[in-house]
């Protein structure tokens, strides 16, 4: 693997830290410029992270949709389409674990798989529509993902509305035969919401690896995303890479729908707006460089300060709001690479 | 001195590399003055330093005697330099008069006047005799009209010293006459021409003075009528050049490809191969010869499988190959070098391994039940680097990283290690440098020794004549005539390329 | 309930609704013309929703009221919503960073931001409500005109009309003057524009940052008719969907607003639908989505295909073919 990298690999690695250091330095002047303390505003979110078992449980369960959100774009990404609508597919795929969750009435063993492969289908068939439209009628996957967004959106409400509501604007619970939930993680870590689904994003992330780097599949949509006409005259289906594409990609982002119907909640409520994790992904892949261990690190990172700023704001005050301010900043640094890429070839120049 | 142009001892760098090292250049006004020298020898690097794209390290520009600094295209504009793009900068949405007043448009009331643009354009355009309607969309016209629009936009700057870069790429014969006697009206008008170019026959047909440069180097300048073709070309190059590649005659045996009365539509639906046939034999080299344009791509995508056949038959071997994917058209013994080798001939962000098993990846010993096998593929890239000198740090590189010599060896050591049938080398020299040129050539005639069928389709005739045994000429989708390469010359060669069919079958023959 | 009912329900409730999504649709235009992706209309109407409310807000507190109260913020939102596409256009254009990431980073930062500040002036996620909202009222004259009057020119918002007529004067802009020609031409050959002297990143953060002076009101006269306060949920997803309208009118200005006003009117439908007979049947749901669903089939060309500009989403670097 090591081998398959080219010499910039301290670069790939400095961009994103740097970024990250960037992103963190303004959140620091936009809370001494609002008065806060920012050494009192960080350490208090430090502390909201590691400071106790029950955070690190729930940082852990942050990470988990964060992860296979991360690696959805990813995913596509490697074949050169920018899938936005990770939020769509999560919330499809949300939908559809929970409905097989209260629907069926099976062993555990058959029917969490079942529940969760019912996320990752319908998030697959979420993510077919672009990849067909783009693939056949080449229009751009972004827009299409964008509007696929508030068609499941308004969808899975309406489906929720109609057809599996209860008491308090969300669908009934379900069975615990499908559910990710454990007690033993729950008191391992001071009842936090932790639940095994870390443990299926893992292996989301090696299945990501897998697939990308060691199979004929996944050379091919590689060589897709990095040059269609090559991979034309090589022989391969450039079109049928590219619904593939999306369909795994929509697969990882219905599962980590199910993450959250089978194993946070146990339920889907009816949505006012969006979760926003499809838009985390996007930072999440970014800011993780498209590889399975950047993803992983990544959401490490943002799961972490969006748990962390819980305690941020019940400590130091500072809201938690800053967080994402950070977050926008580190994704800006990212995607300006270029600038920073610059600066640091300008800086070697002089050391010589 | 009468120079309205003079570049003297310009230097220009780019990291690593001296792309101008001491050219100069002195144009005097109302001639035509050529630029001259092969691809990559820092022509284009000279003319954007001319017209502001790029700052010289070294070197003064005077432009009518006075030393000036263009910093910026703005600046070239206003002293009267103009620019005709090898690659139009045109917008094909906006009409021809939108291109042309952009960025200077007359105005009335804060809006765009075009029917006084339209007008001004139809004078100028009536004055130097380059007819196009002002009205008509640039998508709507063809690439001939396309080059009178880029030519009337300096015009309509006022520019009086015009910079053509390789104009006769793109046009057919008959649109190259109609530029040649655009460019003499320019002149006697008295504009002053500077043409950048590579072919010889060009200059010496419509040039008063002839500038070389080689390697970045200025090496001089000839008054055009005082020399010929082979001293230009010697000079160009460094050494005489004798293009004639060493190689015995052919021993043509069987068929191997047999293509009859194919028809192919080019991507906007419009027949660009009709009713063609054609038959290539084990053993020798057929040359495609044809300007730009008349259906040699289509032929070869349609070959290859990468464009829908319309009608006819392509057989290998005697095997039916319409209607094959790509890839079964590969695997039933088709090499292929691609006529654009950034665009089709390599995944340039993978790594010289990746690319050697382009079109085999998914074959033992590469993978085994979906999964690849990486240290068969980089084992196999290994000894083909050895064996086709490849210039490259080591298998892992990345393919871009490579000088285009050495990318185009990388795909040629590809296909013709899986040793096929039948060979397809669509322009593969193209942007080349003589070395490599001559290292190409050599090893397409090994492989035509070896007992292959190969194609060569190339749009410089000199290529075409020198590997080629047999040189089928094509013109509008159809083989005008197919002459022995021995038996004929540039000459025959450019007449049938124009579409002269009948005077020249009888005696080809 | 006759026909004129209906009419009289859905129709002045689409033009209100489409207001906001013309104002935004149109400064995607700018934008998008000169070859900038904008997926940040929504961030940007987030500014100028938020602008508009804390500068009512403020001038309240000061004892202002009125119409100058309205003009004042909406004047600043246009402000501040073009000062903040600046960070777009600086990441997008002279940073070269991918076109729709930073308009992604864009969005996120400006829910971040204004709930943020909303927090730390008000101690709460939320503002107050605001007292001088844009109000209703008759067109003189036109409103007398019989079956038209009532429909298109009584109790209307004066920022409906604005909107409408800006469609037209942008229309003209784009087509016409000197400023529209160089406009495209970046966005469809920017090398092309370049070689003609045109300054291509000039033109291109013109074009920026008029879609945020544009989506800024756009948002401000969103919250000042519609919501009459902020919070982080006051804009959810009206940039997006402006976004929709301007792809599915086809980059047109005129066709950005025919679309808007088809929304709208999906919107009210949506809401008012089930007090007309017909419609009462039909789930809301399918009125909600019925932009999206249009937006893609537009764009998968049945319903006409959608074309954009040319060179859009690619940063010019100068120098390279």
């Amino acid at each position: 693997m090591a081998k398959l990298l080219p010499k910039g690999r301290l670069l790939s690695w400095s961009i994103p830290l740097i970024a990250v250091f960037l992103g963190i330095f303004i959140g620091a002047i936009i809370m001494l410029v609002s008065g806060y303390n920012p050494i009192t505003g960080y350490s208090a979110l430090i502390r909201g992270i590691f400071s106790d078992s029950y955070y690190l449980g729930e940082t852990v369960r942050m990470m988990t949709p964060l992860i296979l959100a991360g690696l959805a774009v990813a995913f596509a990404f490697r074949t050169g389409l920018l899938n936005i609508g990770v939020e769509g597919q999560l919330i499809v795929g949300w939908l559809a674990s929970v409905y097989v969750g209260i629907t069926f009435d099976l062993p555990a063993v058959l029917h969490l798989p079942m529940a969760i492969l019912a996320g990752a289908l319908a998030g697959a068939l979420w993510g077919f529509i672009p990849g067909l439209l783009k693939a056949k009628f080449q229009v751009h996957e972004v827009i299409v993902t964008i509007m696929m967004n508030y068609i499941a959106l308004y969808t899975a409400n309406a489906i929720i509305r109609s057809y599996l509501l209860v008491p308090g604007e969300r669908t009934g619970s379900i069975n615990q035969s499908a559910s990710l939930s454990s007690p033993l993680l729950q008191s391992l870590t001071d009842y936090s919401r932790l639940h095994w689904g870390f443990v299926v994003a893992v292996l989301a992330c090696l299945i990501m690896w897998f697939i990308l780097w060691r199979t004929t599949k996944g050379y091919e949509l590689r060589a897709v995303g990095l040059n269609q006409h090559a991979s034309q005259y090589a022989g391969m289906n450039v079109q049928r890479n590219i619904i593939l594409s999306m369909l795994i990609s929509g697969g990882f982002a219905g599962v980590a729908g199910a993450m959250e119907g089978l194993g946070t909640y146990g339920y889907m409520s009816i949505l006012s707006g969006f979760s926003g994790l499809g838009f985390d992904g996007i930072a999440v892949a970014l800011l993780g460089a498209n590889t399975a261990v950047g993803v992983l690190l990544a959401s490490f990172l943002f799961g972490g300060l969006k748990i962390g700023a819980l305690n941020m704001q019940s400590q130091a005050g500072v809201p938690t709001e800053l967080v994402e301010i950070v977050i926008a900043l580190i994704i800006f640094f990212v995607a300006s690479s270029y600038i920073i890429r610059w600066v640091m070839n300008r800086v070697k120049k002089e050391d010589i | 001195m009468s120079y309205v142009i003079e570049m003297n001892s310009i230097r220009k760098e780019f990291p690593g590399i001296v792309a101008n090292d001491n050219i100069t250049l002195q144009l005097k006004k109302g001639e035509i003055h050529a630029l001259l020298g092969e691809n990559g020898a820092g022509k284009s690097t000279l003319m954007n330093v001319l017209f502001g794209l790029y700052q010289p390290e070294r070197g003064e520009i005077r432009v009518r005697g006075e030393k000036v600094e263009i910093t910026d295209p703005n600046i070239a504009n206003r002293l009267g330099i103009g620019m005709v793009h090898q690659h139009f900068m045109l917008v094909d949405k906006f009409t021809v008069t939108e291109n042309i007043v952009m960025g200077n448009e007359p105005t009335k009331f804060g809006v765009v006047n075009i029917k006084k643009a339209a007008k001004e354009v139809e004078a100028i355009s009536k004055r130097y005799g380059l007819s196009v309607d002002p009205y008509a969309k640039i998508e709507n016209i063809s690439v001939g009209m396309q080059q009178r629009v880029e030519i009337l936009k300096t015009l309509y700057r006022g520019a009086d010293i015009l910079i053509f870069d390789e104009p006769t790429a793109v046009l057919t014969p008959q649109e190259i006459q109609e530029l040649i006697g655009i460019m003499k009206t320019l002149v006697a008008e008295g504009k002053s021409i500077i043409l950048i170019t590579h072919k010889l026959k060009e200059i010496m047909s419509v040039c008063d003075r002839c500038t070389v440069i080689r390697r970045g180097k200025g090496i001089g300048t000839v008054d055009v009528s005082e020399t010929d073709q082979d001293k230009l070309a010697a000079m160009m190059v460094g050494r005489e050049v004798n293009f004639k590649v060493e190689k015995t005659p052919a021993i043509p045996k069987e068929t191997v490809l047999a293509v009859s009365d194919l028809t192919v539509k080019d991507s906007r639906g419009v027949d660009a191969v009709k009713a063609l046939n054609l038959d290539i034999k084990a053993g020798e080299i057929l040359g495609l010869a044809g300007v730009d344009g008349n259906g040699q791509s289509e032929l070869i995508e349609a070959i290859t499988g990468l464009r829908k056949t319309d009608k006819g038959s392509i057989k290998l071997n005697n095997k039916e190959l319409v209607g094959l994917k790509p890839r079964k058209v590969t695997e039933s013994g088709i090499g292929h070098i691609p006529e654009d080798r950034h665009k089709h001939g390599l995944v340039l962000d993978f790594s010289i391994g990746e690319n050697i098993v382009l079109q085999t990846y998914y074959q033992q010993p590469y993978s085994k039940n979906t999964v690849l096998n990486y240290p068969n593929i980089f084992k196999k890239a290994k000894d083909l680097i050895e064996d086709y000198d490849v210039r490259t740090p080591s298998e892992h590189t990345p393919a871009r990283a490579l000088s285009g010599g050495n990318q185009q060896k990388a795909i040629i050591a590809r296909e013709v290690d899986r040793s096929p049938d039948f060979l397809i080398a669509a322009q593969p020299t193209r942007g080349l440098d003589v070395g490599a040129i001559e290292s190409i050539h050599k090893r397409l005639i090994s492989e035509r020794d070896k007992g292959r069928a190969v194609l060569l389709m190339s749009l410089e005739l000199d290529e075409i004549l020198n590997v080629s045994d047999r040189i089928a000429v094509m013109y509008e989708g159809q083989i005008v005539d197919i002459v022995d390469a021995d038996k004929t010359n540039e000459k025959e060669l450019g007449l049938l390329m124009a579409g002269g069919k009948k005077e020249k079958a009888g005696e080809a023959k | 309930m006759d026909i004129m009912q209906i009419l009289s329900l859905v129709i002045p409730a689409a033009i209100f609704a489409a207001a906001p999504l013309i104002l935004t649709a149109l400064g995607g235009l700018f934008s998008e013309r000169a070859g900038v992706v904008n997926i940040g209309l929504e961030g940007l109407m987030v500014m100028g929703a938020f602008t508009a409310i804390i500068t009512t807000l403020t001038l309240e507190g000061m004892g202002m009221s009125g119409m100058m109260v309205i003009i004042l913020a909406l004047i600043i939102s246009i402000l501040i919503g073009s000062v903040f596409s600046l960070f777009h256009a600086v990441a997008s254009i002279t940073f070269r960073a991918d076109q729709i990431v930073s308009g992604v980073a864009l969005n996120f930062l400006a829910v971040g931001l204004t709930v943020f500040l909303v927090r730390l002036l008000y101690n709460k996620g939320q503002t107050d409500y605001i007292s001088n909202r844009i109000y209703r009222m008759d067109v003189p004259v036109l409103s007398d005109i019989p079956f038209i009057g009532p429909l298109f020119f009584s109790s209307a918002y004066v920022t409906s009309y604005v909107a409408i007529l800006l469609a037209v004067v942008v229309y003209f802009i784009v087509f016409y003057t000197p400023f529209g020609l160089r406009l495209r031409s970046v966005g469809e050959h920017p090398m092309a524009a370049d070689t003609m002297g045109i300054n291509v990143n000039r033109m291109r953060y013109i074009g920026v940052m008029l879609s945020g002076a544009f989506a800024g009101l756009g948002g401000a006269v969103f919250a000042l008719t519609v919501t009459g306060n902020f919070s982080g949920t006051t804009i959810v997803g009206q940039g997006f969907m402006a976004l929709a309208a301007l792809i599915f009118g086809k980059w047109n200005p005129l066709g950005a607003l025919g679309a808007a006003l088809f929304f709208g009117l999906a919107q009210a439908l949506s809401i008012t639908g089930q007090q007309i007979p017909l419609l009462s049947d039909v789930p809301p749901v399918f009125l909600l989505i019925a932009p999206y669903v249009l937006t893609i089939l537009a764009l998968a060309g049945f319903v006409g295909r959608a074309e954009g500009p040319k060179a859009i989403g690619k940063p010019y670097i100068k120098g390279s073919r």
